[in-house]
């Protein structure tokens, strides 16, 4: 049975990643231990190059860890994609030549769903994402943001338990961003998934997260978690809170020295 | 744009109107050139009269068959190498100098090798269109960004899916320009080969009216050689726009 090895969703235990190429050995990641609860919404946050996306790679199982083990649902997740991981990348990885339908529907296709199942889901997924009027568009008569939600469609049509966000709203300016997220929040009450979702913008990993993974400068380990206690039901407004204002606080202070440290400046004394 | 392309085509109507004119009144001689308004009238009574239709499907069927080759070859063959870096890294220099070879002075070896017939010309156009096939879709390849090919592999795609359904699509507009080059060189290849040495074919018919001095059957065949890869040609152009303009790159 599923999860039986251990109660945790997604389990890390040790896990390190060493990029080697002929001239240069490079640590990246890690050692790290982490358990993902099902149905957790989860963010870290790092410096820039601390190995956030190699984190994120490893659990997609694009990238083998070079040494420890990670389980989803109890299964090791090795060189094969495991199923019911579902991951929106930074990039803009919609398809130009399909549009958007076709676009949400990619995935469903794959995996040989009946056409009108097929139909039903691409429909209710271009009305959550609020893209109805754009079923017939191409991703080039599209805003960046519509373009990304075309693609967080296309990862949840697929209906996965765990969905792994790379920097998903990297490319938006931050009144989208705060609308997106809270269409996240949404998205993640009603599916019951686990979410593990990767930011730069400490307000984001604040508003968002039951927890945030704090990692340090490269090779990313984890130096903190913080808990961030907000009820399930939740949105943006939550930036007003005077309890915002401390966890932002909190992940500042962690991370500012080890951001120094990645942009090459020594720590200052306090 | 509007007037770009009305100009265009005035330019192209002013040239055969001055053609027409100096056939017509003698300033180029009728053992020279005719008329283009004879040469019209001409390969519609050839093509009517039906003399020259076995000639002109012999040429079409190689033609189209070498295309064919050249195109699905040429594909499959990029889909291959780019999986390899080290064989690209290797085949690379010798794809950028390929096209200094004459390929078709290798067609008498391939008449000895196969005889005289459609193999030898087959051949030579093929090997005239694949190189270009592949130059053009391994680029498109090259261009494919990485968070697709993420995508497909968290789709769970195997390699062939993945180049059917992602890198080929993607690459579509470039490996359209090698098609078009293929629709080019599978014409050349041929006629050409016809030209140097065969018992049949448009390229033979042309020869053979110019040393009977049959200008009423040289030109018309010439101009429906010219038509037929212009057709060719703006049907590709017309796939391509819609393609380019969906990704709103036009």
């Amino acid at each position: 049975m599923p999860g039986a090895m251990s109660a945790s969703h997604v389990c890390l235990r040790g896990v390190s990643k060493v990029f080697r190429t002929e001239h240069s050995v490079v640590h990246a990641l890690g050692p790290m231990d982490l358990d993902l609860q099902r149905g957790e919404f989860y963010a870290v946050v790092g410096p820039s190059g601390c190995g956030k996306s190699t984190l994120l790679e490893l659990l997609a199982g694009l990238s083998k860890a070079t040494e420890g083990e990670i389980t989803f649902e109890g299964q090791p997740i090795g060189d094969n994609i495991p199923d019911g991981v579902g991951v929106v990348f930074q990039e803009d990885a919609s398809f130009p030549w399909l549009n958007v339908s076709e676009n949400i529907a990619f995935g469903l296709a794959q995996r040989n769903t009946p056409a009108n199942e097929q139909q039903r889901l691409v429909d209710h997924a271009l009305d959550i994402m609020g893209l109805k009027a754009f079923a017939n568009s191409y991703p080039s008569q599209l805003s960046g943001g519509m373009r990304q939600r075309v693609c967080i469609a296309r990862t949840l049509v697929l209906q996965p338990r765990l969905i792994l966000l790379d920097e998903p709203f990297g490319a938006l300016d931050q009144q989208t961003r705060l609308l997106m997220g809270e269409e996240l929040l949404k998205l993640w009450r009603d599916t019951g998934a686990t979410v593990f979702l990767i930011t730069h913008a400490l307000d984001e990993a604040a508003m968002l997260a039951d927890r945030i993974g704090v990692m340090s400068a490269r090779p990313g380990r984890l130096l903190e978690t913080i808990h961030t206690g907000w009820p399930r039901e939740r949105d943006s407004r939550i930036v007003e809170s005077p309890e915002f204002g401390q966890v932002t606080a909190r992940l500042w202070q962690h991370l500012r020295q080890e951001s120094m440290k990645s942009i090459g400046k020594g720590v200052e004394r306090a | 744009m509007k007037w770009v392309s009305l100009l265009r085509v005035a330019l192209i109507l002013a040239l055969v109107g001055l053609l027409e004119v100096l056939c017509r009144t003698g300033g180029i001689d009728t053992f020279t050139m005719q008329a283009p308004s004879k040469i019209l009238v001409d390969l519609g009574q050839m093509l009517s009269s039906g003399k020259l239709n076995a000639s002109i499907a012999k040429t079409m069927s190689n033609a189209s068959i070498a295309f064919v080759l050249a195109v699905s070859v040429g594909i499959v063959v990029a889909v291959l190498i780019h999986t390899k870096p080290t064989l690209r890294e290797a085949l690379d220099p010798l794809f950028a100098t390929y096209y200094a070879i004459p390929v078709l002075a290798f067609y008498p070896m391939f008449i000895i090798i196969f005889g005289l017939g459609n193999v030898p010309k087959i051949l030579i156009a093929f090997m005239l269109g694949v190189v270009a096939v592949i130059v053009n879709t391994l680029n498109g390849l090259d261009r494919v960004p990485r968070v697709l090919i993420k995508s497909a592999r968290i789709a769970r795609l195997s390699p062939t899916q993945t180049a059917l359904k992602v890198t080929l699509p993607f690459a579509a507009p470039f490996i359209l320009t090698g098609v078009k080059f293929a629709i080019a060189y599978a014409l050349i290849g041929i006629i050409g080969s016809e030209f140097i040495m065969s018992t049949d074919g448009m390229g033979f018919e042309i020869a053979f009216a110019y040393n009977n001095f049959d200008n009423a059957t040289m030109y018309p065949l010439i101009l429906l050689v010219v038509l037929v890869s212009i057709s060719a040609n703006m049907l590709l152009g017309m796939w391509e726009r819609k393609i380019l303009s969906r990704r709103g790159l036009l």
